[in-house]
């Protein structure tokens, strides 16, 4: 079949749309990773942060914690809230709708409008100041619907049969949703997890208000910049370039990770079907 | 029994957290803003084109006007890429191919926004500055480049999983007919997957819209209506994330309202794309 020079040029155009994402993608994580190579050093990862080391240590603890405590209030919170979506509520249900709808909205809102909610209610309402609580509570609203989606989802490809099963051996629907439904759904709720991970440690906007930005490894009540709130400390100050490529290398590393861990179980689940 | 109960009510109250979450953030942010946007004056708050606050004028025109060039600028540049993408993908590429492009996709996604920001502030920001000539180069240009790379992965996704929801006959009728794959696929598929691919455009202008730290870093942030790309421009976002650190009473409460109104827009954005989605079934 002779090609005519509309198809060619068609064809030309795809694959330069595709190449220049790649060459995007490549171009930007090769000049971060190069760059954030040659100037990594020691005096990064000092545990107190002065103006001589910019240190990005105290900023990556306070980046564990965040992720830690906020998993531990919205992982009960969206994990329940699936459990009730999909074992107790009614199909088509008014409940139901209502939540589908407020959940996307939640995943539609701007990270900075969340700093602002979380300044208004926690740090201001609430009384917690600009402190590591308040980050945290906010940051858990904002990671809610991913996990709550993704446990539902998890839950739902839960074949039919166990549950049935569970209930016909004369268990109760309890322990049929605690021994059977959830232990089978793990590794979908995992994925959604891993990647609100990802989401938290990449996230800025909505922690410069609430958890603040002083770079000290942070209690409960105390200010405490993230590894993101760091980034943009430095880069915006102009005066640590250097060291804002390294920091800017860990922080990929980081999400990339995230996202090939979660990945990763998310293909195994398909396998294992 | 006792225990059932408990958990199932349990259960229902986690899954109604989300509707509290909302309501509270609607509370919170409306109530505030309801009360200041009244003081100043509706008309006066959005079309006022004028930004003092030390002097109590907050006109936010030209910061609306500032997120609407950016979004549009960024995506008149990265729709065209992002679909056209989504096509190979679904329909020419490789499958060898597809294992590492796949992924590399979704890291792009995956990269934080102040990463974003930084790579604009060290390359684009410069070559912006060099091609015009004597300007600083954090302008309505620099800004949209880095949102037209952060829309890419969302509109490739989306786009390339309508496409693929397409039955495969539409293509081979297509071929059978004597089109080229190309021209079966771009004047029998893309036609076909249109509403999925302007859901992939909303969802796209959504995330430039709402984006703040990449943007703050390159956009230069001066309060005005830009006449040119090379012009630095300041978008609803950036002016919260700019001024809040310091705000005080009356101003601090408008930039409250500020957030209200990118809110106001994303809500809009929001209920077209689940208007389109509910056109689909």
């Amino acid at each position: 079949m002779s090609r005519d020079y509309l198809s060619i040029f068609l064809s030309f155009l795809l694959k330069f749309s595709i190449f220049s994402v790649l060459f995007v993608f490549f171009g930007i994580t090769l000049f971060i990773f190069i760059k954030g190579i040659i100037y990594i050093s020691p005096s990064l990862f000092e545990w107190e942060y002065n103006s001589t080391n910019v240190s990005l240590m105290p900023a990556l603890i306070n980046t564990i914690n965040m992720v830690i405590f906020s998993l531990a209030i919205a992982m009960p919170l969206g994990i329940f809230g699936a459990i009730y979506l999909n074992e107790y509520s009614k199909k088509d249900s008014k409940i139901l709708n209502l939540i589908r709808v407020t959940s996307d909205t939640l995943v539609g809102i701007p990270s900075i409008v969340y700093g602002l909610f979380g300044y208004l209610a926690f740090v201001i309402y609430f009384g917690f100041k600009t402190s590591f609580i308040a980050g945290v509570l906010t940051l858990s609203i904002m990671i809610l619907p991913l996990i709550l989606r993704s446990s539902e989802e998890a839950l739902k490809s839960v074949p039919i049969g166990y549950k049935e099963a569970s209930l016909a051996l004369g268990a109760s629907k309890l322990r049929t949703i605690f021994a059977i439904i959830l232990p089978s759904a793990t590794a979908g709720i995992l994925a959604g997890v891993i990647l609100s991970i990802g989401r938290i440690v990449g996230e800025s906007a909505a922690l410069l208000y609430t958890s603040g930005s002083v770079a000290q490894i942070a209690g409960a009540m105390d200010s405490g910049r993230t590894l993101s709130v760091h980034m943009y400390a430095i880069s915006s100050e102009g005066l640590h370039i250097n060291e804002a490529y390294s920091t800017a290398m860990v922080l990929i590393v980081i999400v990339f990770f995230m996202n090939f861990i979660s990945n990763f179980i998310a293909k195994k689940i398909l396998k294992d079907r | 029994m006792i225990k059932e109960r408990i958990f199932q009510g349990l259960f229902a109250l986690s899954a109604g957290f989300s509707i509290f979450a909302v309501g509270a953030i609607a509370i919170f942010l409306f109530f505030n803003a309801f009360a200041t946007i009244s003081q100043i004056g509706f008309l006066e708050f959005i079309f006022g084109m004028d930004w003092y606050p030390d002097e109590e004028i907050f006109g936010i025109f030209p910061m609306i006007i500032g997120s609407i060039y950016v979004t549009a600028l960024a995506i008149a540049l990265g729709v065209p890429i992002g679909v056209l993408s989504a096509v190979y993908l679904a329909y020419f590429c490789p499958k060898r191919l597809k294992g590492i492009i796949m992924p590399a996709i979704e890291l792009l996604g995956a990269i934080p926004s102040v990463v974003y920001g930084f790579f604009g502030l060290v390359i684009v920001v410069p070559l912006v500055a060099n091609i015009f000539g004597g300007v600083s180069g954090k302008s309505i240009l620099a800004a949209s480049l880095i949102l037209a790379i952060m829309v890419l992965p969302t509109i490739i996704l989306v786009s390339k999983a309508a496409i693929e929801t397409l039955p495969k006959s539409y293509y081979e009728g297509a071929l059978a007919l004597g089109a080229t794959p190309e021209r079966a696929v771009f004047f029998a598929i893309v036609p076909a997957a249109k509403s999925g691919i302007l859901a992939s455009v909303i969802l796209g202008v959504g995330r430039a819209i709402g984006e703040a730290m990449a943007v703050i870093m390159v956009a230069g942030n001066q309060v005005q209506i830009p006449h040119s790309l090379s012009d630095g421009v300041r978008t609803l976002t950036t002016n919260i994330v700019l001024e809040m650190g310091y705000a005080a009473n009356l101003h601090k409460d408008v930039l409250i309202a500020n957030a209200v109104v990118l809110f106001v827009f994303i809500l809009i954005i929001n209920i077209s794309f689940s208007a389109l989605k509910g056109d689909k079934k």
